[in-house]
């Protein structure tokens, strides 16, 4: 489904500053797999979201969606096979604009936009459907401006409209990060739910060890760039906080270091 | 008096469509645009020339307005693709502009008034209304097509370019064709309404332009403190009703006896100063009397309890 080929690529080359974000970074996940992603910080974990979303283009290297080339696409066009949930509950959402045509700009994502109403009847009762299964009543309020909800029901509707269109391929860049634990619970919940109920190919990026054994079937740990750990299903229900910060002094030479990791 | 108002009012309606371009640009897409003053100047030079030159005034309205979607086209190309600051692209394009507006006009001014134009030809008409209730129904034409266009998929994500780049992007929408296309479409209609202008007034001339995007933003915001923007229906409504008062304010400013024609910018732009502040000092008015009453409301409480 998704598959990165020798990605490389390096920030400021040849001055004092130069940075190799990613080095050579191979894989391939199949069709529903889900994979957490943690790493120390600047370890390209971002980096590797934005070079699969198209806002970064690799020095070197290959990303196949669904067997088709994208990496001279631009994120436009490639947003039409990608849902995406950024850190700031700000980012995913238009917040002049009311909750139904926030959802009515997601439900175009993967067709061509045309000049014909954007909110129909027809479309407000599949857009209640949906706003129901997150049960923050936010069926209630269609016309509602999103700059009025809270962070937790902004992310929440980010994390619908990023998903009810059932992407190839599902980003989550430290979508809770921002959030209270209890609505950072909510979100992961509704992220648990969406993942399997559209069976979606899911790479999430937390700082939460825990959020990152508990979710998913596979884990990757990266540091300078690389992927030192590439852990699959059952390995991964075995593991502990403790192995994976054990595994990365052994493979990293150092402490796990991250200002905001959260360990418990 | 009535007659001068009724003058405002009629030409209130044209500035209108100028008007309802600059909202286009400065509120939906965030980008304040001094092509404005450029545009409008060519609107008004093509629709003159053309005229001149025999061509019947509805065509020469209608290539009027090409010409300025052209010109806001390319304000929009310097922005998003030479990445160049929004308010220097605009000024690029305006001053570029000044010089193509003298050629099309060939000389500074350039008169019709021996010609043939869309209101000799609405006057010809039994009614002093005419004109009035005929622009009435462009200006409503306008204003449906532009809210309905930005309840379409395509206008949702227009909106959302100027609202949020990064989510609008991440949803699959190309912000830069939507940018150029939104600035043709705005510079479009203040180059429409340069060319009503010109043959309203029987003349266009190169320095017609100058501080129209002050009087487009003061149309704006006059209209928007005074009927609100709740919806795009309401706001396409108040940028139209800003506009009248607009004209309307400045031809009773210009009865007083001490002012004259050349004080009408400073005029605006004190306009567009008390159409900002005033709201806000009226909300921090009522926002404190709360306060005040909030607190003795606590203090005769404490009062009774004790």
């Amino acid at each position: 489904m998704l598959q990165l080929q020798d990605i490389s690529i390096t920030f400021n080359e040849n001055t004092p500053d130069e940075k190799k974000a990613l080095q050579s970074i191979n894989f391939e996940l199949q069709k529903g797999e889900f994979v957490t992603v943690i790493g120390s910080n600047g370890a390209g974990k971002s980096t590797l979201m934005n070079i699969i979303s198209g806002n970064l283009i690799p020095d070197v290297g290959n990303v196949i969606i669904n067997d088709k080339e994208v990496v001279d696409l631009p994120e436009y066009n490639r947003s039409k096979f990608i849902g995406r949930v950024f850190q700031d509950p700000m980012a995913g959402t238009a917040p002049s604009m009311t909750i139904e045509e926030n959802l009515a700009m997601a439900y175009a994502r993967n067709k061509k936009r045309k000049l014909k109403p954007g909110v129909t009847k027809k479309r407000r009762i599949i857009f209640k459907e949906y706003l129901e299964t997150l049960n923050l009543g936010l069926e209630n309020r269609l016309s509602a401006k999103v700059g009025l909800l809270s962070g937790g029901e902004r992310q929440a509707l980010s994390l619908l409209m990023a998903t009810f269109t059932e992407p190839d391929i599902l980003l989550l860049d430290e979508h809770t990060a921002a959030l209270d634990p209890s609505r950072a619970e909510l979100i992961i919940d509704i992220t648990r739910d969406v993942v399997n109920k559209y069976n979606l190919t899911t790479l999430m990026v937390t700082h939460n060890m825990q959020q990152a054994l508990d979710l998913g079937d596979r884990l990757f740990m990266m540091d300078k760039g690389e992927i030192i750990l590439n852990v699959f299903q059952e390995e991964k229900d075995n593991l502990t906080i403790k192995d994976l910060m054990n595994e990365f002094q052994k493979k990293s030479g150092s402490q796990f270091e991250s200002d905001r990791a959260v360990l418990v | 008096m009535l007659i001068s108002l009724f003058g405002a009012f009629e030409s209130g309606i044209i500035y209108a469509i100028m008007a309802l371009g600059v909202y286009l640009s400065f509120r939906i897409l965030d980008f304040p645009d001094l092509t404005v003053d450029g545009s409008f100047v060519t609107g008004a030079a093509v629709g003159a020339i053309a005229i001149i030159n025999g061509v019947p005034p509805i065509i020469a309205s209608i290539m009027a307005g090409a010409a300025g979607f052209i010109a806001g086209c390319l304000t929009g190309f310097l922005h998003t693709k030479g990445k160049i600051n929004a308010l220097l692209a605009g000024i690029i394009m305006m001053t570029a502009l000044y010089s193509i507006n003298l050629r099309i006009l060939g000389q500074p001014t350039a008169s019709m008034l021996n010609e043939s134009t869309l209101f000799t030809q609405l006057k010809s008409l039994p009614s002093t209304w005419a004109i009035v209730l005929v622009m009435i129904l462009v200006i409503l034409f306008i204003k449906f097509l532009i809210d309905y266009y930005l309840k379409t998929e395509v206008g949702l994500a227009l909106r959302a370019t100027g609202n949020n780049k990064i989510m609008i992007r991440s949803l699959s929408a190309n912000t830069d064709f939507l940018i150029i296309t939104g600035m043709g479409v705005s510079n479009a209609l203040v180059a429409f309404s340069g060319g009503l202008i010109a043959q309203y007034g029987g003349f266009a001339d190169v320095n017609m332009g100058i501080g129209m995007i002050i009087i487009g933003l003061a149309s704006v915001i006059i209209g928007e403190s005074l009927f609100g923007t709740k919806t795009i229906v309401r706001a396409t409504f108040a940028v139209i009703g800003g506009a009248i008062i607009y004209r309307i304010f400045v031809t009773m400013a210009l009865r007083v006896d001490f002012l004259d024609t050349g004080d009408m910018k400073l005029i605006t732009a004190i306009l567009v100063i008390t159409a900002l502040v005033a709201p806000r000092m009226i909300n921090a008015r009522k926002e404190k009397k709360r306060k005040i009453r909030k607190r003795s409301e606590l203090m005769q409480r404490k009062a009774g309890e004790a």
